[in-house]
């Protein structure tokens, strides 16, 4: 029967690859719906583009950028038995993305109070598309957001497991799927970041 | 479990071997076996709720006007009836279920890929079955949206929909994680010699069906947390008044619940590949076909999701797209029907509980899939849209077809798993009563919406009395044979005969070890020399 090593890490490497289409496919939905109210609201969503703060956007994209990195280098640490050194680095990605967050939350808090938020005083009184640009916003981050928090949590177990030797060179396939799951969390802001920053 | 005792000469079984014991061996077990009987076990309580809530539906509908209940708990009730029987039993059911009890087995590994993965899944569907039932008796009582939460009136409605989705959306992650197991099992634990070839019917169709629930479920996720934030926030994507469209909910929404009905069918039609073969004793015609035809259904059947939206407004061109890719899928369907029958042509049919459900389904489910085709074609679709003849078309397909064939696996391999086996005679009179039962219940309904009568309506006009009555009279019928059935199988599972390794004389490797099956479900490792359906080779008597 197979249940050799070899094969249980190309097992756990299938499910997580698996995992990660469905998270595409979840966020899917939302690229979708951007995607058919801006054929529908072209001149709304270049003008509610226009209110994001870009400063926000982009020191989130590098954060994040960065964090994926840390993420990588990790991993290789382990492979190569050094152990403190992965753990740095899996704190210093767990720092980045308390970072991003706390980021986030400047930036959620800038906007509202400028009176950007669903059902506002302000975007209902506004032209339809606006509003419908906000909705999406804060659907399509605060999704992306609570992605990074269970990031998060996921890392921050591996590095228990890491400290405690369960995670080791013979054994890293935990650590290499939970930093695939990160590169796929990074990877999803490397489209928001674009879409509602940058192109309108 | 005093199951095996007057088999002593067995290894212990899975039922008797553990060092836990009550309650904890099961809901903590990691083992397949028993997390598919806890999903049968699930599933079946749903499902007898879920009946018990359509008896009564059908009663309301015995005469015009008002019989037993209100139009308002009619809505509920109706609701409540769609989202147990969908989301509570048909699509969790054959993979939870058949899919963990039988596809480890046929493929010669020991379990899972992950088997404490496949245990959260069910802790997952329970959780998510826990907040539906919840989401009746709190808040503004059971959501009356029908089980398809249409905006806008799902977002307007005062009742509980935030919650009853949400649970929707707990059981579909669970849908999600029970497919990536299966996928990953079939590509990585299959044992020597068992190459893609020789893969049992049932765990190609199982295959596709995860590959369905990976690739669909998602979506549904998502447009279920928009209604949630729809509700809570105000977002207004759905909302005309505030720019949004509700037909993209529409979109979004079929596009997993269309490849939904395909997650409930596919794991049908593999077990009725599985018994053809074995009660007709002869090789399956045309194994590449059917394998290959699971996969075109569950490709070709996701492309489809706008046929349900002929009359909600959408171009022509897009009709006529739709149109013809429904069409379409009829085709791998009836490459499997052919094949089928194709396999009894000369061969020593032997008619058993098993296969009486089996050759039942044929028929029930090619009127269900011919009357989808009337659905598939837009100018018959506009007739009868939103008519009782839906009603009577799925009814067909998932009750006639998957639900039958769900009956045919009881009967087929619960024996199986319990060592024992029920009663015959009981078996097929409670077969007649369900198939006849079935018929004159679900007939009627379509010849009533070829007449105009709307689904979903308490009341009707006084000309559709009698086909209505005749429905509630069948519905009574169905009743009993379920009953019959129900009883004769747990009597014969818990104190009938034992049974051998291979009662049915099959040539897939369930069939191999002994009933039941030890923890590890094979005494040695087996090693696969022939394929699924080569009855010489398997050396049975």
């Amino acid at each position: 029967m197979i249940q050799r090593d070899e094969n249980r890490y190309a097992g756990a490497k299938l499910g997580i690859w698996l995992f990660l289409f469905t998270e595409i496919l979840l966020f899917g939905g939302l690229f979708l719906l951007y995607a058919a109210y801006l054929s529908q609201y072209p001149h709304e969503f270049a003008s509610a583009g226009h209110e994001m703060q870009l400063a926000f956007g982009f020191a989130n994209t590098l954060v994040l950028i960065t964090s994926s990195m840390l993420a990588a280098m990790s991993l290789t640490a382990v492979q190569l038995r050094e152990q403190r050194k992965a753990l740095i680095m899996l704190g210093a990605t767990i720092f980045c993305a308390i970072i991003f967050l706390v980021n986030k939350y400047f930036e959620w808090s800038s906007e509202i109070n400028s009176g950007f938020y669903p059902n506002s005083p302000r975007l209902a009184t506004g032209p339809m598309g606006e509003a419908l640009y906000f909705s999406l916003y804060y659907l399509t981050t605060g999704l992306h957001g609570l992605h990074v928090l269970i990031g998060i949590v996921l890392l921050t177990l591996v590095s228990v497991k890491v400290s405690h030797g369960t995670i080791h060179a013979g054994n890293y396939v935990l650590l290499e799927n939970s930093a695939l799951y990160w590169h796929l969390v990074d990877l999803i802001w490397i489209f928001i970041f674009p879409l509602y920053y940058l192109v309108l | 479990m005093q199951h095996c005792d007057d088999l002593a000469h067995q290894k212990l079984s899975f039922w008797n071997d553990t060092g836990k014991t009550g309650i904890s061996a099961w809901v903590f077990s990691t083992d397949h076996k028993r997390i598919g009987l806890l999903y049968l076990y699930s599933v079946l309580s749903f499902f007898l709720v879920a009946v018990t809530i359509g008896l009564l539906l059908k009663i309301e509908l015995i005469a015009p006007g008002r019989t037993i209940m209100g139009p308002v708990t009619y809505n509920a009730l109706f609701t409540v009836h769609g989202v147990l029987m969908i989301f509570l039993f048909i699509i969790p059911g054959f993979p939870g279920a058949f899919g963990n009890l039988v596809m480890p087995i046929q493929i010669g590994a020991s379990d899972v890929a992950f088997p404490r993965l496949n245990l959260f899944s069910w802790w997952l569907y329970l959780i998510g079955a826990v907040t539906i039932i919840f989401s009746l008796f709190t808040g503004g009582g059971p959501p009356d949206t029908g089980w398809t939460f249409y905006v806008p009136f799902s977002v307007k409605t005062g009742t509980n929909v935030s919650l009853a989705v949400f649970g929707v959306f707990i059981v579909g992650f669970s849908s999600i994680l029970t497919g990536i197991n299966f996928v990953t099992t079939i590509h990585r634990l299959r044992a020597d010699g068992m190459q893609w070839g020789r893969l049992p019917l049932f765990v190609w169709s199982v295959y596709a069906t995860a590959w369905v629930q990976i690739l669909a479920t998602p979506v549904l996720g998502i447009t279920l947390l928009l209604i949630v934030a729809e509700r809570l926030l105000g977002t207004g994507l759905f909302d005309p008044a505030r720019g949004g469209d509700p037909i993209l909910y529409q979109h979004l929404f079929w596009i997993y619940s269309h490849p939904a009905v395909y997650i409930m069918i596919l794991p049908g039609m593999g077990v009725i590949s599985e018994i053809f073969p074995v009660f007709a004793r002869k090789p399956i015609f045309g194994y590449k076909m059917i394998a290959f035809s699971s996969l075109a259904i569950a490709g070709a059947g996701s492309l489809v999701w706008a046929h349900h939206m002929f009359t909600s407004g959408m171009s022509d061109t897009a009709i006529l797209v739709f149109s013809f890719l429904t069409f379409v899928v009829a085709i791998p369907s009836a490459i499997k029907v052919f094949n089928w029958v194709a396999t009894l042509y000369k061969g020593s049919i032997s008619l058993e509980a098993p296969m009486l459900f089996a050759l039942s389904f044929i028929l029930l489910f090619s009127i269900g899939g011919l009357t989808g085709l009337l659905q598939g074609a837009a100018a018959t679709n506009i007739h009868v849209h939103d008519t009782q003849f839906v009603v009577g078309h799925f009814h067909y397909v998932i009750f006639g077809g998957a639900g039958f064939a769900f009956f045919s696996a009881m009967h087929y391999w619960l024996p199986k798993f319990y060592g024992r086996t029920y009663a015959e005679k009981p078996a097929v009179v409670a077969w007649g009563l369900l198939f006849v039962g079935f018929n004159i219940t679900y007939f009627p309904m379509i010849l009533l919406g070829l007449k105009g009568m709307p689904r979903r309506y308490y009341d009707y006009l006084p000309e559709f009395t009698h086909l209505n009555q005749l429905s509630t009279f069948g519905s009574w019928i169905l009743a009993t044979g379920l009953a019959l059935m129900l009883v004769n199988l747990s009597r014969g599972l818990l104190k009938g005969e034992p049974i051998g390794r291979n009662p049915w004389g099959g040539a897939t490797l369930e069939w191999t070890t002994q009933s039941p099956p030890v923890t590890e479900n094979f005494e040695q490792e087996p090693v696969v020399t022939h394929g699924p359906y080569d009855f010489n080779g398997a050396g049975v008597p």
